[in-house]
């Protein structure tokens, strides 16, 4: 009989543990998958002098979308702050879209090997940064909830554990029709 | 593509086009639209046949509970494996007199078969189907896809290799998600579209996430065992029949008629029985995988159009054998018509998983 308070005391201690482990988990998780956005923003900003590159020589006529999208993957890299950031990185990824919309135009251009695989870069990219920004958003939807709800709201209120914010779009994004690269 | 795809203005998560709710945060889209009705597997679109589709499920805010549903079912059903192969012990160990020797037979032969299964189960299964590492150059839309979709599932990258068979298929392996396997034909790399391959290989992430890839193996070699000791079992007592007694063994005749009785029922019908779970298990995990890869995808009609299109390409993957036929997307071995729910199957039938896909993107039972 001596031993039953010591057993609750146990589970509860082991209850404990084991929610501030999960909480730790999930909140790197997040961590993580801001940081996945990240590269793969990274890896478009590598990508695109590689294209301009390629497909400048066929382009003459569209000087305009060549610079509309330098100039825009310029601005995304100096954009400071997270809502700006995300407005920049709609522009550029418009611009993009404009430039893809024009290579169809090229048949020289599209059956380029060298523009190909660049183009399936970039799409692979653009896709990459959207599956980035849904885990994103689901992790933090998972955080949210286990710091919200009982009883493990008790353990995150106890060691600070604090609600994140989800990925904001701009406005902007939904209504612009998305080009198909595939 | 015809219309975009929609991102939610409250909390940026891409919704498939024809959403009309965000999925995550469930706001709705346009002005007027009802509150959400969160409903598994939608029976009726209300509306034309050929409407758009309407999102009316949320497999994301659905995943958690089918995955939990999904682990305790296999949990049970693996007990009840378990279970079945240390009653086979007691009962073998009874008709030769001693039944703890019995347990301990099965016991030693789990872990042994168990270890070895666990140790290199997917080399095994890649080298049997000539797999090859997917090449950076000429695999690169694989590559990419692949990628896209572990970012979605939150798993690390696998490893990709490509199958030169013309069929069409895919299969995961590998204990943890760490070091996971993903392979596909060249008759899937060739049949299918951008969107249609990022559904199967979600597919097979989802199967890696939730663990089955290590309940696959684990399964296997139960099933694997019992029939061994079954097969030991019924040759042992025939054996004897034809002369050679038990008494010959541990000195002593007291081997009891009903336990040869019982184990010869019990060796006759365990290795049935064990199968049928299996397949179960299977199943089950296939549908999940399904609703899990909808949710990776947010686009449950690129897997729905992949499946219908391997039914109709062909799923045979030459070099395949009953042992690992489970793996795949679809079975490499049966054609699926409808009437092939059968008990024995690994997979449900391709009809049945189309349509709840399609149940899930707001089609009604098609
Ligand atoms: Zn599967």
């Amino acid at each position: 009989m001596a031993y039953i308070p010591l057993a609750l005391i146990v589970i509860v201690v082991a209850w404990f543990v084991a929610a501030y482990n999960k909480l730790v988990r999930m909140r790197n998780q997040v961590k993580n998958a801001w940081h996945q956005i990240d590269v793969q923003l990274k890896r478009r900003y590598d990508l695109i002098p590689n294209l301009v590159e390629v497909v400048k020589d066929y382009m003459s006529f569209e000087q305009e979308t060549l610079t509309k999208v330098i100039e825009a993957r310029g601005a995304a890299i100096a954009a400071k702050g997270t809502a700006a950031q995300a407005k920049a990185e709609n522009v550029l990824t418009e611009s993009l879209k404009s430039l893809f919309a024009v290579v169809e135009n090229y048949p020289d251009l599209k059956a380029n090997q060298n523009v190909a695989a660049l183009q399936e870069e970039l799409t692979g990219t653009e896709n990459k940064i959207s599956f980035a920004r849904q885990f994103f958003n689901d992790s933090v939807m998972a955080y949210n909830n286990t710091i919200q709800a009982i009883p493990s709201n008790l353990v995150a209120s106890l060691f600070n554990f604090t609600t994140e914010t989800y990925f904001e779009a701009p406005e902007s994004d939904r209504a612009v029709p998305k080009a198909d690269l595939r | 593509m015809a219309a975009p795809e929609k991102t939610c203005g409250k909390c940026g998560t891409v919704n498939p086009r024809g959403a009309d709710y965000c999925y995550l945060c469930q706001a709705p889209f346009g002005a007027g639209t009802p509150g959400p009705g969160v409903q598994a597997f939608a029976g009726e679109t209300g509306g034309s046949g050929n409407a758009a589709p309407v999102f009316k499920a949320a497999p994301m805010l659905l995943f958690p509970d089918a995955q939990r549903h999904n682990v305790r079912m296999s949990a049970l059903l693996f007990a009840l494996l378990v279970g079945v192969f240390f009653l086979l012990g007691t009962v073998i160990g009874g008709a030769y007199g001693d039944v703890g020797n019995g347990i301990a037979l099965s016991a030693v032969l789990c872990v042994i078969l168990g270890g070895a299964a666990y140790f290199n189960g997917s080399s095994i299964v890649l080298s049997l189907h000539d797999a090859a590492k997917a090449d950076p150059e000429r695999h690169r839309q694989l590559l990419n896809v692949v990628e896209e979709m572990r970012i979605a599932a939150g798993v690390p990258m696998p490893k990709v290799y490509v199958m030169p068979s013309a069929g069409m298929n895919a299969f995961a392996a590998g204990r943890r998600p760490e070091e996971a396997s993903v392979a596909v034909t060249q008759g899937l790399l060739d049949g299918l579209n951008r969107e249609e391959l990022q559904g199967v290989i979600a597919h097979e992430l989802a199967h890696v996430k939730s663990r089955d890839t290590l309940y696959n193996v684990c399964a296997a070699v139960l099933v694997g065992s019992i029939a061994l000791l079954a097969d030991m079992f019924l040759r042992g007592t025939f054996f004897a029949h034809r002369g050679r007694s038990f008494g010959g063994r541990r000195g002593g005749g007291r081997a009891n008629a009903a336990y040869i009785v019982l184990g010869i029922l019990l060796a006759l019908l365990a290795p049935l029985a064990a199968k049928i779970l299996q397949m179960s298990i299977s199943r089950q995990r296939e549908y999940h995988a399904d609703a899990a890869a909808a949710g990776f995808t947010r686009n449950p009609l690129g897997l729905a159009s992949a499946l219908s299109k391997i039914a109709a390409g062909g799923a045979q993957v030459p070099g395949e054998n009953r042992g690992t036929q489970h793996l795949f997307i679809v079975n490499p071995l049966k054609e699926f018509g409808p009437g092939a729910s059968a008990l024995m199957s690994t997979h449900p039938p391709t009809e049945l998983r189309i349509q709840r896909l399609k149940a899930m993107a707001g089609f009604g039972g098609v």
